[in-house]
């Protein structure tokens, strides 16, 4: 009797040994909400489009700076949500690539484009990467704490990007401004060659 | 034997068991991230890792500096971006003939444009860096370690890149000075040079 308990007991301490996490979500030390935040601080490939619709939108002036810093988080959050509740996780590497690369290019050409329009482009965005790390989450066990996290990281960087370039008049401060964008887009293109070849 | 915890005598299955725990192998549970930081760090030392490179890119901020408005800020955006295109066409396996002499015939053809002085129009400065650049992006775009993080690199070697062309343009600013703008032309003489000499390495 005392031999099959011990060996049960041994056999229920093996059961309860942590397994790998396999995921990646950074454990900051301090909760959810704060790995969350962290880990769109950590994900350059959520960033660069991010900070793409916010230089987009202070490029075109306070009204789409002022839609985008509301439409961003609050359409990042909602996607958020229903990709928490997807049943598997999403995988769509080529089109988060891709709408990345749309954005810089936008921001390097300078595109005139109405305040609406670019509200609506950084909301798509955000739809897109917000389904995507919902369900990432989910499939890690986090919530909607960290989902929060990641949302306030998102409407923090949208909002000093967007307010930073607003106010800029001068001719080599903009270009600056496109220069970046350029480089968010040719990043992007490298990285759809990495997909095409598989190592991405 | 002596007891550890049970109270009848230690049997074999448990003992067993603990030396299995005792054994067992534990991964490395920390999340380093390995290779991403290298990924980011082998991009940017990329570009600077090959004087041949470093010749073209600083030639592009040399050459954009002499032309002036809006050559200045147009041509360091469009070598990031077909290079950027470059790399992604070798990446998807498409073969681009004579690479080493290209990227050597860019750092001529751009010391020569900035030791003449030539000014083209907008249109034709942008076709000359693009179809250089091109070159540049097919050879070193997709020398990804294996480990590291795509994306962390790609960033790297844009940001590097784009580095080069405004130490090409910073230096570009002394045309401002009279002397300054022989000691430009003087620098594409440079570029020239050392075109000319990686070029003989790329046919001989």
């Amino acid at each position: 009797m005392n031999r099959a308990r011990s060996c049960l007991a041994l056999a229920a301490l093996l059961l309860a040994l942590p397994s790998v996490a396999l995921a990646h979500l950074v454990n900051s030390g301090l909760g959810p909400f704060y790995d969350g935040a962290l880990h769109l601080l950590l994900s350059p490939g959520d960033l660069l489009g991010l900070l793409a619709a916010a230089l987009l939108a202070g490029l075109r002036g306070p009204r789409a700076g002022r839609l985008t810093v509301m439409v961003l988080p609050v359409a990042w959050l909602l996607a958020g949500l229903i990709g928490l509740h997807l049943p598997s996780t999403l995988e769509l590497p080529w089109l988060s690539v891709l709408s990345f690369v749309f954005l810089g290019v936008l921001v390097a050409a300078d595109i005139k484009l109405a305040p609406v329009a670019v509200a609506a482009l950084a909301g798509l965005y955000a739809v897109l990467h917000g389904l995507l790390n919902g369900a990432a989450l989910a499939a890690i066990g986090a919530g909607p704490s960290t989902l929060l996290g990641v949302v306030m990281t998102v409407l923090v960087l949208a909002l000093l990007t967007s307010a930073a370039v607003v106010p800029l008049r001068a001719a080599w401060a903009k270009i600056v401004v496109r220069v970046a964008g350029s480089w968010v887009a040719a990043v992007g293109m490298l990285m759809l060659g990495w997909l095409a070849q598989g190592t991405a | 034997m002596k007891r550890l915890f049970l109270s009848e005598p230690t049997p074999m299955p448990a003992l067993a068991a603990v030396a299995m725990l005792l054994l067992w192998p534990f991964a490395a549970w920390a999340h380093v991230e390995s290779g991403q930081a290298g990924g980011f760090v082998s991009g940017l030392s990329h570009p600077v890792s090959g004087l041949d490179h470093v010749l073209a890119m600083v030639a592009v901020g040399l050459w954009g500096a002499q032309l002036g408005m809006p050559a200045l800020w147009v041509l360091p955006v469009a070598f990031p971006m077909m290079m950027a295109f470059g790399g992604m066409l070798g990446l998807m396996g498409l073969p681009l003939p004579g690479v080493e002499v290209g990227i050597a015939l860019s750092a001529m053809v751009l010391g020569a444009l900035v030791l003449g002085g030539i000014r083209l129009s907008l249109i034709a400065a942008v076709l000359v860096v693009a179809f250089f650049a091109v070159f540049h992006g097919h050879a070193h775009g997709t020398e990804l370690e294996p480990g590291q993080n795509a994306m962390l690199y790609s960033l790297g070697f844009v940001i590097a890149t784009g580095l080069l062309h405004a130490v090409g343009i910073g230096i570009g600013l002394i045309q401002r000075w009279d002397f300054g703008r022989t000691l430009l032309r003087g620098a594409g003489g440079l570029v020239l040079a050392g075109g000319l000499y990686f070029f003989w390495g790329a046919v001989a």
